[in-house]
C-alpha cells in the first residue's frame, strides 16, 4: 500500500481552517489541478521535497464531515477510502477546536495513517486559548502539530510528522470512538467478519456503514475492482527544491 | 489500488448480510458520539486564559453585515476602490500609450526602409500593433490596481460578508442564497462564475444562477467602464475631483448589474425555473490580517496577467480582421463602413451605431477588445490619430458622434449583453444543454436591447 516513492499526503479539514494556506505553503508553485474520474469536483495536487523524498499532496475539498452528505464530502470520503493515501492530514482551526475534532475522529476511524496540523495558533493565541497540542496528540494518538501556516510556523515539524507516517517511523494509535453499548455490540459482531479487509478499510468503520444501510458505498467497494487510481495518473510537477538529508 | 480478492469480497458480502439483519443505529447516535468525543478531546486540550474578550471583529461585523449600514458601506467601499482605480490609471495609461505610440512610428520606419507594402504595414501595424497596444495600454493599469484592491477585500474576509448582505435579497428572488457568492466570483470572471455555480446543489437554483451570472460586469468589462467612465464623467477632461462621479457610475452600474440579477432571478423563479429555496449555512470567517506578497503575485498572476493574456491574444486577431474589414474596399465603402451601416438603423433605434453594435459581435470572444474595436472601426473612417490620452480618445468619440448618454447606453449594453463566448462555452459544459445556452445567449441580447430601445425612446 505503501508506495515509498512517491507517497500520497491527503489534505483534510473543515472550510475556513486555511487549509488551502497549508497548501500553498507546502507545495508553493508546485500545483496542479485535475478532476477526480466522475465527479465535478476538482482536486488540486501538489508536490514538494522533504528529506530526499518526494511527497504529492491532494487537496481535499473542505468537508465538515464524511458523512457523504455533499458532493464535497463523497469526493474527500472516496479519496481517503480509494485514494490510498500514505498520510491524511486533518487541517484544524486551534480557535473552534472542538468542531473541528468531528471531522478528526471521523478521518480516524477510516485511517490511522494521520496528522492532525493544529492550524491558526496565532489567532487562538491572541483570543487568549492555550492549545496543548501535546496533550492533543496523546488523546488522539496520531501527531498534532501546532502551526501558523500564513507565516510558515510549524511547517517543518508539520513535514516531519508526515514524514515520520509515511515511512512507518513512528506508530500511530488513534483513539477509537465509543458508541452506546447497543451498538458497540452490533459492531462487534461485523467488525469480526471484516477483518480481512485490514488494513485496506477498517473493519469497524465498515461494519458501521454496514450497519447504517449504506448501500452505495458496498456497491462502491465491490466495484472498486475494476477502477484505476486516479491520483497516480495525475501528472505531477517533479519536486525540485533541494533539501538537507535525513538526519542520522 | 488492487480490487478485493474473493476471499474479501466473500467477507464483506457475508458482513454486508449480517449487519442487515441487525438492528440499525440512529445516525443522531452516531454523531452525539462522535461529537461526545470531541467535547471530552477539546476539554482536554485548550484551556481559556483569563481577560476580556476581544469582540473588535463581532463589533465590525455587526456593522458590515447589518441590514441599516451593510449596504451603504459596500458601496462606499466598492466606489473608494474604483475611485482609486480611477486616479491612478491615469498617468501610467498615458505613459503606455506614448510607449506604444513612438514603437508605432519606429516599426513605421521600419517598414518604410524595407520597402514592405503598404498592405502588410497595415495589416500588422495599423492592424494588430495598434489594437494591441491600445488594450495593454488602456487595461493593464487599471486592472493592476483594481485586483490587488480586490484580492485584499478577498483577503480581509469581506466577501463572504457581502454575500450575507445579498442573501436575505436572493432568497426573496427565489434563488438559492448561495448564488451571492457565485455572483461575486462573476466579478471576477463570468467563465469562472458559472463554473462556480457547482457549488449549488439544487439543479434548478444552478441554472438561475448560471443564466444570470452574465449581468455582473467581469473583469473583461471593467476596463470599457473605467475608460468611458473617465472620459465622460471623470478627471481626464473635465476636473480632478470627478473622479469620484466616474467611480459612482462604475458603482452604479454595478448595482443595476445586480438589480437585474435579481429581477431576472425573480422572473425566471416565478415561471419557468419554479421551486422553493434551499437552506444553507453561510460562515463568516474571521478577518484575518492580509498576506500582502500573496496578494500582489496572486492579482498579477492569476488575473491581471491572464486577462491582459486573453485581451492581447483575441485583440491580435481582432485587430487584423478589423483593418482588413475597414480596408476591404467594395466600391460603394469598405466591408466595415458596409457592415456598420447595415446595422446602423437598427442601433440608432437603441442609441448606438453600427459599428459599435458590430464590435459587440466581433468582440464576443473577449469582452476587453468591444472598446479597441470601436477605436479601429472609427480610425479606419478617416480620423486618423492615435489616442495618445484618454482626452484625444474623448475627442474621436465625440467626433463620431458619442454624447454622454452614448457613453451611458454602451456601458449599459456591455453590462446586460450576451456573455462572451468562454462563458458560453462553460455555460454549455455546464448545463451539457444547447438550448439553455441559447437562452443564456438570447435572454441578455434581448434584454439588452429591449432596455436601451425603451430608454431611447425616453431620453
Amino acid at each position: 500500500m505503501t508506495n515509498l516513492k512517491r507517497p500520497i499526503v491527503a489534505l483534510a479539514g473543515n472550510p475556513n481552517t486555511g487549509k488551502s494556506t497549508v497548501f500553498n505553503a507546502l507545495t508553493g508553485l508546485n500545483q496542479h489541478t485535475g478532476n477526480w474520474p466522475g465527479k465535478t469536483v476538482t482536486l488540486a495536487a501538489g508536490a514538494f521535497a522533504w528529506h530526499n523524498m518526494s511527497f504529492t499532496v491532494v487537496d481535499l475539498p473542505g468537508t465538515y464531515s464524511l458523512f457523504a452528505n455533499s458532493p464535497d464530502e463523497e469526493v474527500a470520503r472516496d479519496f481517503i477510502l480509494f485514494g490510498t493515501p500514505d498520510v491524511t492530514v486533518v487541517v484544524v482551526d486551534a480557535t473552534c477546536l472542538e468542531r473541528n475534532l468531528n471531522l478528526v475522529l471521523q478521518v480516524l476511524e477510516i485511517t490511522p495513517r494521520t496528522v492532525v496540523c493544529v492550524n491558526l495558533m496565532d489567532e487562538a493565541r491572541r483570543k487568549r486559548l492555550i492549545v496543548n497540542t501535546d496533550r492533543l496528540a496523546t488523546e488522539l494518538g496520531v501527531p498534532a502539530i501546532p502551526c501558523v501556516a500564513r507565516s510558515g510556523e510549524g511547517l517543518n515539524t508539520l513535514k516531519n510528522a508526515i514524514l515520520n507516517v509515511a515511512g512507518n517511523y513512528i506508530a500511530t494509535c488513534p483513539r477509537p470512538v465509543c458508541y452506546s453499548a447497543d451498538i458497540e455490540a452490533s459492531l462487534a459482531v461485523v467488525a469480526r467478519e471484516l477483518t480481512p479487509l485490514a488494513p485496506q478499510f477498517s473493519p469497524r468503520w465498515l461494519a458501521l456503514r454496514l450497519l447504517e444501510r449504506d448501500n452505495t458505498l458496498l456497491q462502491r467497494i465491490l466495484a472498486e475492482e475494476q477502477n484505476e487510481m486516479p491520483v497516480r495518473e495525475l501528472k505531477l510537477p517533479r519536486a525540485t527544491k533541494k533539501v538537507a538529508p535525513w538526519p542520522g | 489500488m488492487a480490487g478485493l480478492s474473493s476471499d474479501q469480497n466473500a467477507a464483506l458480502k457475508q458482513a454486508a448480510k449480517l449487519a442487515g439483519d441487525l438492528p440499525a443505529p440512529s445516525h443522531d447516535q452516531v454523531v452525539h458520539s462522535i461529537y461526545d468525543t470531541a467535547q471530552v478531546i477539546a476539554k482536554q486540550s485548550v484551556a481559556k486564559m483569563p481577560g476580556p474578550e476581544i469582540t473588535w471583529q463581532e463589533s465590525l461585523d455587526r456593522v458590515l453585515t447589518s441590514p441599516l449600514f451593510g449596504f451603504p458601506v459596500m458601496l462606499l467601499l466598492l466606489a473608494f476602490v474604483f475611485w482609486l482605480t480611477l486616479e491612478g490609471a491615469n498617468c501610467p495609461s498615458e505613459l503606455l500609450a506614448t510607449l506604444f505610440h513612438v514603437g508605432e512610428d519606429a516599426l513605421s520606419a521600419l517598414f518604410l526602409k524595407l520597402g514592405a507594402p503598404a498592405w502588410l504595414h497595415g495589416l500588422l501595424v495599423l492592424g494588430i500593433y495598434r489594437t494591441t497596444g491600445w488594450v495593454v495600454a488602456v487595461m493593464l493599469p487599471p486592472m493592476a490596481i483594481f485586483f490587488p484592491l480586490f484580492t485584499l477585500l478577498e483577503d480581509l474576509g469581506y466577501l463572504p460578508r457581502v454575500a450575507f448582505n445579498l442573501d436575505r435579497l436572493f432568497r426573496q428572488a427565489g434563488a438559492h442564497g448561495k448564488q451571492a457568492l457565485t455572483m461575486c466570483m462573476g466579478f471576477g470572471c463570468n467563465a469562472a462564475g458559472v463554473i462556480a455555480c457547482r457549488i449549488i446543489d439544487s439543479p434548478r437554483e444552478r441554472l438561475v444562477a448560471i443564466l444570470t451570472n452574465t449581468f455582473v460586469p467581469c473583469n473583461g468589462r471593467f476596463p470599457t467602464f473605467f475608460a468611458l467612465s473617465a472620459i465622460f464623467l471623470g478627471g481626464a477632461y473635465y476636473s480632478f475631483n470627478s473622479n469620484i462621479l466616474a467611480s459612482f457610475t462604475v458603482v452604479g452600474m454595478i448595482l443595476i448589474g445586480i438589480g437585474t440579477t435579481f429581477v431576472i432571478s425573480w422572473l425566471l423563479t416565478r415561471t419557468v425555473l419554479r421551486g422553493i429555496p434551499s437552506a444553507f449555512i453561510l460562515e463568516l470567517p474571521p478577518y484575518r490580517p492580509p498576506q500582502v506578497g500573496r496578494i500582489i503575485v496572486r492579482s498579477i498572476f492569476d488575473r491581471t496577467m491572464h486577462v491582459l493574456i486573453r485581451a492581447v491574444v483575441w485583440a491580435a486577431p481582432a485587430g487584423a480582421i478589423t483593418w482588413l474589414l475597414a480596408n476591404t474596399d467594395l466600391g460603394r465603402g469598405s466591408l466595415l463602413s458596409i457592415t456598420a451601416s447595415h446595422l446602423d438603423g437598427f442601433a440608432r433605434l437603441l442609441g448606438l451605431d453600427g459599428i459599435i453594435l458590430l464590435a459587440f459581435f466581433l468582440g464576443l470572444p473577449a469582452n476587453e477588445i468591444v472598446l479597441p474595436i470601436i477605436v479601429m472601426g472609427y480610425l479606419a473612417e478617416g480620423a486618423l490619430f492615435w489616442p495618445d490620452s484618454l482626452a484625444e480618445l474623448q475627442q474621436l468619440l465625440v467626433a463620431h458622434g458619442w454624447t454622454l448618454k452614448t457613453a451611458i447606453f454602451v456601458m449599459l449594453f456591455s453590462l446586460l449583453h450576451f456573455p462572451c463566448s468562454t462563458t458560453l462555452w462553460s455555460i454549455l459544459k455546464e448545463t451539457g444543454s444547447k438550448l439553455w445556452t441559447a437562452v443564456a445567449f438570447l435572454l441578455p441580447l434581448m434584454l439588452a436591447c429591449t432596455v436601451l430601445f425603451i430608454l431611447n425612446l425616453l431620453l
